[in-house]
């Protein structure tokens, strides 16, 4: 309980000392832009979450929403299906990994942001490209930490399945598979920082719709009373998302004891 | 019926030669236990009766049939660590076998036909005295329990062979007597060919039935990888005549080998 309050200590004195430095601003010039203060959030919050917008006929908020969301989910799972199955083939069939692996390597060198203008001229400026980039740039790190986690299983674990009558098939389902999944978990967790970097980005280069693509549309004119409510929304987004694949690696892997509570 | 032959078997890793003309053979239900100075090859002979490995030269026959290429269900193995699945509980664990064989797709059982394989174990479980750890996983188990349990897995899939390296090299004196008994039970209620590795003379006498020595029959002191071992004593007990003087000079064969040094080190403990 005590640690619980520790936790929020730094949290209010953040709060604490914007307030008091928006208030001090506030105070000498009231047209100042910088520093909003509490009002101004709470019209902008009320304008984009429970308006209808006068251009549109949408709650801004909750469309960027979605649509940001929609292709963070895309990105994410259609990387985590191709590191898992690419992972666990690298991992365990030696021909797969001598071929694969160094390909992997190198794709894994490229800056995903330096081919985004090519993702857009192949893909044009639609929610591929977006997807493609999120993918592009988290796949390798999880392809070569899922393989590099089936290499670590005991040969003999192999053997012995091989011994109690396991096909190939069954050894990837029953010994590979359950072996790799809580750090197939922890891989997504700690791909989730450079996802959401690869989506604000792309969507603040081009889209209709999004919070990257909010952001830097409001940029222009200095709209800091919208730009910190979605970075806190942001925030807020990408800590649930971290804390359910967490208490889901909690709940399921039992068997690894204190080892799959990580922070 | 389980024959085992071995035929100038030999092994080699790069220049390190580890085994050199091997020949055994031993006999249905026959238990034999292995011995050797550490690092002379014995947990390569046995990866070989599994074919973890392929011999450089020689070959393995079962019943006059050279062996298959992979391991299978034919040879069951109890390794001195990992020889348990550590995601499955104890009688996930032993259920296992039985899911590899019912469901070719997934492997794995659902509803009654889980619960009927669960049943079927239920025997072994008492056997090895897990009966109230049963949904516990490895972890959560103490070493002897963690063999107990790797056994009776290995049991359960009723090998003709069974394949043990150090299984109780970890346990203190009073678990082993106890796992002793266990698998002496086992063994007798089956028709397996046990070979079991132990550094531990009185055990190899206690259980086998047949004991084998591996050991160099040339030494050179400056390329101490330059020949491998074979086998250098291979007696045959029958558990009457455990005779004072064929472990004496097993034990003897033994203690040579160990104080045989390559040529730095022993100039090294001079200095
Ligand atoms: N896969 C391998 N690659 C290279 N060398 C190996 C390999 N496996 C074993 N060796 C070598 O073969 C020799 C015999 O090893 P092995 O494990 O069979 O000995 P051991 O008799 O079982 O010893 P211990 O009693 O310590 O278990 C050692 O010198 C070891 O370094
Ligand atoms: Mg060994």
């Amino acid at each position: 309980m005590a640690s619980s309050y520790l936790t929020a200590i730094p949290f209010i004195i953040l709060i604490v000392a914007y307030f008091t430095a928006s208030h001090i601003r506030l105070s000498e010039n009231p047209n100042d832009k910088l520093l909003p203060s509490i009002e101004k959030f709470g019209a902008a919050i009320n304008r984009l979450a429970f308006e209808e917008d006068r251009r549109t006929g949408q709650y801004t908020l909750w469309v960027d929403t979605g649509a940001s969301l929609a292709r963070l989910g895309m990105g994410i799972g259609i990387s985590t299906a191709i590191g898992l199955i690419l992972g666990i083939a690298i991992g365990l069939i030696p021909y797969i990994r001598s071929t694969l692996a160094p390909l992997v390597a190198v794709i894994s060198l490229i800056p995903p942001l330096a081919i985004l203008p090519i993702l857009f001229i192949i893909f044009g400026l639609g929610e591929v490209a977006k997807v493609v980039l999120i993918i592009i740039g988290i796949t390798p790190f999880l392809i070569r930490d899922l393989s590099q986690r089936v290499m670590e299983i005991p040969i003999e674990q192999i053997v012995k399945a091989q011994t109690l009558g396991a096909n190939s098939w069954q050894i990837i389902t029953r010994l590979a598979l359950p072996q790799v999944l809580p750090r197939l978990i922890s891989a997504v967790r700690l791909s989730l920082g450079p996802a959401w970097l690869y989506l604000i980005s792309s969507e603040a280069i081009a889209a209709t719709a999004g919070m990257g693509y909010r952001i830097f549309l409001v940029r222009r004119y200095l709209a800091m009373d919208v730009i910190i409510p979605y970075v806190v929304w942001i925030t807020v987004l990408a800590f649930l998302l971290d804390y359910l694949l967490r208490f889901i690696s909690r709940r399921s892997f039992k068997w690894m004891g204190g080892e799959a509570t990580t922070l | 019926m389980t024959e085992v032959s071995a035929r100038h078997v030999s092994q080699s890793y790069g220049d390190n030669k580890v085994l050199e003309n091997v020949n055994l053979d031993v006999g249905d239900k026959e238990f034999c236990a292995m011995f050797g100075a550490s690092g002379c090859g014995k947990s390569t002979f046995l990866r070989i009766l599994l074919s973890q490995e392929q011999p450089k030269g020689g070959e393995v026959f079962i019943d006059g049939e050279p062996i298959a290429s992979e391991p299978g269900r034919d040879r069951g193995v109890v390794f001195q660590r990992y020889s348990v699945f550590s995601h499955l509980s104890v009688i996930e664990n032993l259920i296992l076998a039985t899911e590899f064989d019912q469901a070719p797709m997934f492997g794995r059982l659902f509803g009654q036909k889980r619960k009927k394989a669960m049943e079927s174990v239920e025997h072994m479980l008492e056997d090895v005295g897990l009966t109230a750890a049963r949904n516990n996983y490895p972890m959560e188990l103490s070493g002897g329990m963690q063999q107990r349990l790797a056994i009776a897995q290995a049991l359960l899939r009723k090998p003709k062979i069974l394949l043990l390296d150090e299984p109780f090299g970890a346990l203190d004196p009073g678990t082993r007597a106890n796992m002793h008994e266990i698998l002496l039970k086992l063994w007798r209620d089956t028709s397996m060919t046990v070979f079991m590795v132990t550094h531990d003379l009185e055990e190899g006498f206690k259980l086998g039935t047949r004991l084998v020595v591996f050991d160099k029959t040339r030494w050179d002191p400056d390329f101490p990888n330059a020949y491998g071992a074979t086998i250098v004593h291979d007696v045959s007990l029958d558990q009457s005549a455990e005779s004072a003087e064929v472990k004496a000079r097993i034990r003897d064969q033994l203690s040579q080998s160990q104080t045989r040094r390559p040529r730095e080190e022993k100039d090294d403990e001079a200095n």
